[in-house]
């Protein structure tokens, strides 16, 4: 874990119709640890995500990457820089799996070469668990399926840092796991990851860090123990919670 | 990886396939019609025209300028258009990531015919010979940037924006093109009607010159530009994570759709479901890939409408047969089965 970070929002806000989304947030994500966004619906996870990635130009605050306002990237160097896996799965024409999965080297086709490439598409779909769909047509596959396929499309683009905006949305619970560990492997090998999941005890399986959001505001930010306590989650979410500790990670059970 | 393989023997099967369509139509085509020559007149003449000195080229001076003012442009031209019409609906399918786009379902064609209708009716003459080529090429592009623009919005393009933009596009041509027809005269209304139609007939080298530069550049670029087609299929947001300056592609695809669609039927009339039709078929057999589907398309488009044409020419003795009628009786119910067949695996677009 390093503390010099990969990436920087300060002071990032965004309004929607004249509502505000994102107030004043200012985080930052580093190399070799797992991130977890987590809050209440509308608390604007999804927008900081989008804001982090370089998608959403906030209205206030900026988001540094390496030294650069990440909106200072052309589309390509900021696709060698980080990958982002969308809840988005549709496809407009039937390419086949691997197709699509090889679709997530397009950043590097000009520099990488053929075996090297080949080698982390292998990889990528081995670390999805998609490589027996290899020549499935991706459009008919199931919802979990295609989520799998996206994420190794996302793996093989090979980024520093990786964003995954609610990565377990449509797995079963084998698969759930999977990508949890997959999220903290990447970590472990130095990659930044950063990750939005409404579960909390699922945030608080994977992260090194939770930030918490509410209306838009930064509520906490630390290690799970820190940010997941009764008092606080009670209150954002406005239901009273109880924090069970299992192995050493917060879970957090809705008192009944 | 296997698909791959078989990708490549597919390629290479359709490839082989569509080569020899192209040369025994290409062959029927200099071969009948009104003046009888034959095979070897054909083969003589070509390659004297070679510059080498034959014995099985005509003597008859007729024969000879049959072939070469009538019966060769015409082949080229079907050819080119063809394969520009095909090249600009695999293009426009792959930026509205929607394989019902056609540069005629949205309108391109309603627009080239309008002023094409206006510059038969005004009489235009600040073009020359090419005002009704300029001004239908204008009309095209102009609805084609229209439809693009009015179907957007905060950057996605929805397929019922998208057909009911181009039934109004379409909607909007046609009642001009009515008021054109209404007031002008009977000479003109009847030069409108049969350019609308479509037709090969009396095209020149001239013509066929222009036409061929501007579809051989704007199916070298949109074979180019084949991957970045592909990042797309993934919607905007995924592609644009990929590093695909969407905005840009998307701009630069909309020039060139216009120009290979606008070129053609500037001077061969409407000439309608080549660009929807061509590209299905290439995508059932190819699958979706678009550097193949964009070159084999037009490959395709050439044979399809040389066919077409050799059809319109021969079908009725005596008499010739609008191409654009054609196309537009073998698209029109090829439309309903795609509509079909998607409705019935997964109940639609919408």
């Amino acid at each position: 874990m390093s503390d010099f970070p990969a990436l920087e929002a300060v002071g990032v806000s965004v309004q929607l119709d004249g509502r505000i989304v994102l107030d004043d947030v200012t985080l930052d994500v580093r190399p070799g640890e797992a991130l977890a966004l987590v809050g209440p619906n509308g608390a604007g996870k999804s927008t900081l995500l989008s804001v982090l990635s370089g998608e959403r130009r906030p209205d206030g605050g900026s988001v540094v990457l390496g030294g650069r306002d990440i909106h200072a990237y052309a589309p390509g160097e900021l696709a060698q820089r980080r990958s982002v896996l969308t809840q988005e799965n549709a496809l407009s024409f039937p390419f086949r799996v691997i197709e699509v999965i090889t679709m997530g080297r397009a950043p590097w086709t000009a520099s990488a070469d053929l075996a090297a490439d080949s080698a982390i598409i292998a990889s990528a779909a081995m670390r999805a668990d998609v490589e027996h769909l290899a020549n499935r047509r991706f459009t008919g596959l199931s919802g979990g399926e295609r989520a799998r396929v996206s994420l190794a499309r996302v793996l093989a683009q090979d980024t520093p840092i990786v964003f995954l905006d609610e990565p377990t949305a449509a797995l079963d619970l084998r698969h759930q796991e999977d990508v949890l560990r997959l999220a903290r492997d990447l970590a472990a090998e130095g990659k930044a990851v950063v990750i939005v999941v409404h579960d909390l005890s699922l945030a608080g399986a994977v992260a090194d860090r939770i930030a918490l959001l509410s209306a838009g505001r930064l509520v906490a930010v630390g290690t799970p123990a820190e940010v997941l306590t009764p008092e606080r989650v009670s209150e954002v979410y406005g239901l009273r919670v109880r924090v069970v500790e299992i192995d050493g990670r917060p879970h957090i059970v809705p008192v009944r | 990886m296997n698909i791959a393989k078989e990708r490549a023997g597919r390629r290479a099967v359709v490839g082989v396939a569509l080569a020899v369509l192209l040369v025994v139509f290409i062959l029927l085509s200099a071969l009948l019609g009104q003046l009888p020559i034959s095979p070897a007149e054909i083969v003589g003449s070509l390659l004297r025209g070679a510059g080498i000195p034959n014995d099985w080229a005509p003597e008859d001076p007729f024969v000879e300028s049959t072939l070469w003012v009538i019966r060769f442009p015409r082949i080229v031209m079907a050819i080119v258009v063809g394969a520009a019409l095909a090249a600009a609906g695999a293009v426009m399918q792959a930026i509205f990531g929607n394989p019902l786009a056609e540069p005629g379902v949205v309108g391109v064609s309603a627009g080239a015919a309008l002023g094409a209708a206006l510059a038969i009716a005004l009489g235009l003459t600040m073009f020359g010979d090419y005002a009704i080529a300029v001004l239908a090429f204008g009309g095209g592009l102009l609805a084609t940037l229209l439809v693009y623009f009015v179907s957007r919005a905060n950057g996605r393009t929805e397929v019922v924006t998208l057909l009911l933009t181009g039934i109004a596009v379409n909607a909007f041509g046609g009642a001009g093109l009515a008021f054109v027809l209404f007031a002008t005269s009977t000479a003109n209304r009847e030069q409108i009607v049969f350019w609308q139609l479509g037709s090969l007939n009396g095209t020149l080298w001239q013509e066929v010159a222009v036409v061929a530069v501007v579809a051989v550049v704007g199916v070298v670029v949109a074979v180019l530009l084949g991957h970045r087609y592909d990042l797309l299929a993934l919607g905007e947001r995924n592609a644009r994570h990929l590093g695909l300056d969407v905005e840009r592609l998307r701009l630069v695809s909309i020039v060139i759709v216009a120009l290979l669609t606008g070129v053609g039927v500037a001077f061969v009339g409407i000439i309608s479901f080549v660009g929807l039709v061509v590209p299905h078929i290439v995508r059932m057999i190819l699958g979706p890939r678009h550097r193949a589907l964009i070159a084999t398309s037009a490959v395709g488009g050439a044979v399809l409408l040389l066919g077409a044409d050799l059809l319109a020419r021969t079908v009725v003795s005596g008499a010739e047969l609008p191409i654009g009628m054609l196309t537009s009786l073998v698209g029109g119910p090829f439309f309903f089965f795609l509509l079909w067949r998607q409705r019935r695996r997964s109940g639609g677009w919408a």
